[in-house]
């Protein structure tokens, strides 16, 4: 077999909320070791396509999806396949911050390794503290491991949670409008690590913002009412867009 | 009302003291009132009672919140609360007549003949008594609890459970994950069935024997609780100091009940600020 130069490859796409079709024949190719960005106006399935990216979306009861997903030459919709592998090697990382509240920080990062087999202490606490260290959050909380996750700020929340999804060791991590709910300086340690993580991870981010978009992002996917209207690298979209709807949105005609 | 009960008790206070809690005789005739047998049994039938139904509950409350589509889940729900609505002589009538017979031609002959040299499940079997009062009162318990811990279970936020999944979690994984978060208010819910438990004195006194005893001599003899001997002797007591004795009951009944209610309060106090750090919008 002969292995992709992509890491992930969404072909004709299709999701449903009960009988409403919210995602339309969506085919993207994504290349690994980069960071994709997915914008569109809000309603118009951003969510939902990355949901469907680790075998989320069908959580949500009468959600239904058609076409294939294939990461690394596997299409994660076959029968035979294990959702909780895929969602463990495919991390996400959601809009609000959701660590554990009732667990202490290094139990928040220790949750996918322990479900996952690994029980020695000592292999534990070296993957917290590599995680918290990759997330940028280990200077600031390694004296406070046992403190509950409640205690830290909103931007030390959503690294944390980076931190949790990193302790897996995933191939894709994605991060659904992870800096929306943050303050300005928190967003910029985010966008900076997002940076960093591509040089490891393929990275796919739902962002609402043009500028985080363009800022971080080797692609961006532009998404219009279900429908991926435009896809190509972010420099080439925002400075030639070929379709006049994306001309639009990055104008700031249509929001 | 405590003071009430305080001056009620007067008598039996200034006669036995911290006696009356210790002693373990109850004879009215002689005038000598001892409430320890009753304070056991209260305490042992309640006890084993939560320790039957807990489980069955938070079975019943998972399945309700996570497993059933809704609109099912909100019929049995609807079902399990107008059970939560029946009065409890009922429920010591259907003790007598359904559950008794039951466990005594059943359940009992057969864990006896299994587990007979075993001190607990020896002795003959009446069909009422200890082990049948705990099992009526955790059938009791069992759609409040139940109850409860599904609203509990309701209110974790799904960004939670997403949290799991997302992690790779199993349903189980999940689940567990589900009851460490509100693990204080199924204590709390605990805590209420206890005190619905130590309370309950009409299906008690129906279904336990009524035998004043420090111990029962295997789970199957006959026992009784405070809530049980004042359902059964307040309306034929004349003596003023056993009637002061049972006011006496009265008041350590009301203030067991508000021990473990402080507790449960105290406990879902603790619970909620502890959440409300993080999951608030
Ligand atoms: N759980 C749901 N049930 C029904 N419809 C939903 C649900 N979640 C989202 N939708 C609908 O699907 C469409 C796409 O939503 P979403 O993927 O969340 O968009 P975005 O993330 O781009 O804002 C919207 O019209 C939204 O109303
Ligand atoms: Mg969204």
């Amino acid at each position: 077999m002969i292995m992709s130069a992509y890491k992930i490859e969404v072909e004709n796409l299709n999701a449903w909320y009960d009988y409403k079709h919210v995602l339309i024949d969506i085919n993207m190719k994504i290349k690994e070791r980069t960071v994709t960005a997915i914008m569109g106006p809000s309603g118009c399935g951003k969510t939902t396509l990355i949901r469907c990216l680790n075998r989320m979306h069908e959580l949500v009861p009468k959600a239904k999806v058609s076409g294939k997903v294939i990461f690394n030459n596997l299409n994660i919709y076959d029968n035979n396949v294990d959702p909780t592998w895929i969602r463990r090697k495919i991390g996400m990382v959601f809009q609000k911050p959701n660590p554990f509240p009732m667990m202490s920080i290094y139990d928040n990062v220790a949750f996918g390794p322990k479900i996952h087999g690994i029980k020695k202490r000592s292999i534990l606490d070296k993957i917290v503290k590599q995680s918290l260290e990759m997330a940028g959050l280990w200077e600031e909380v390694k004296d406070d491991l046992q403190k509950p996750a409640s205690a830290l700020s909103g931007g030390q929340q959503q690294r944390l949670c980076i931190a949790r999804a990193l302790a897996l060791e995933p191939e894709v991590i994605l991060m659904d409008e992870p800096t929306s709910h943050l303050d300005p300086i928190s967003a910029t340690k985010i966008e900076m690590l997002i940076r960093k993580l591509a040089e490891n991870y393929t990275v796919v981010i739902v962002t609402h913002n043009m500028q985080q978009a363009a800022r971080i992002s080797d692609y961006v996917a532009f998404l219009y009412m279900g429908r991926l209207v435009e896809y190509g690298p972010t420099k080439e979209v925002f400075e030639r867009p070929k379709n006049e709807l994306t001309e639009r949105y990055i104008t700031g005609k249509i929001s | 009302m405590f003071y009430e009960l305080y001056l009620g008790s007067w008598l039996s206070i200034n006669k036995f003291g911290l006696g009356f809690i210790i002693g373990s005789v109850w004879d009215p005739v002689k005038g000598i009132f001892g409430a320890l047998p009753l304070i056991l049994g209260t305490l042992f039938t309640s006890a084993i009672a939560i320790l039957i139904s807990f489980p069955i509950s938070l079975g019943i409350a998972l399945a309700l919140s996570e497993y059933m589509p809704k609109q099912l889940s909100n019929l049995f729900f609807f079902f399990v609360e107008l059970l939560a609505a029946i009065p409890s002589v009922i429920y010591g009538l259907w003790g007598i007549y359904v559950l008794i017979p039951f466990l005594r031609e059943v359940i009992y002959p057969f864990i006896q003949s299994n587990f007979g040299f075993i001190p607990l499940f020896s002795g003959p079997i009446y069909g009422g008594g200890f082990l049948t009062t705990s099992i009526l009162l955790a059938i009791m318990l069992i759609p409040i609890m139940s109850t409860i811990m599904r609203e509990i279970f309701i209110l974790v936020p799904s960004a939670l459970k997403e949290a799991a999944i997302s992690l790779g979690a199993t349903k189980w994984e999940v689940i567990s994950v589900m009851i460490s978060y509100a693990r204080l208010g199924i204590i709390g819910a605990i805590m209420l069935g206890l005190g619905r438990a130590i309370g309950e004195a009409m299906a008690v006194s129906m279904v336990i024997g009524n035998k004043f005893q420090l111990f029962p001599s295997s789970l199957f003899d006959a026992w009784y609780t405070m809530a049980a001997i004042l359902a059964n002797e307040f309306i034929e007591a004349i003596n003023p100091l056993h009637i002061s004795a049972l006011i006496n009951v009265g008041l350590l009944l009301l203030v067991i009940n508000l021990i473990v209610s402080i507790i449960a309060k105290i406990i879902v106090r603790y619970h909620l600020r502890i959440i409300g750090g993080i999951m608030r919008e």
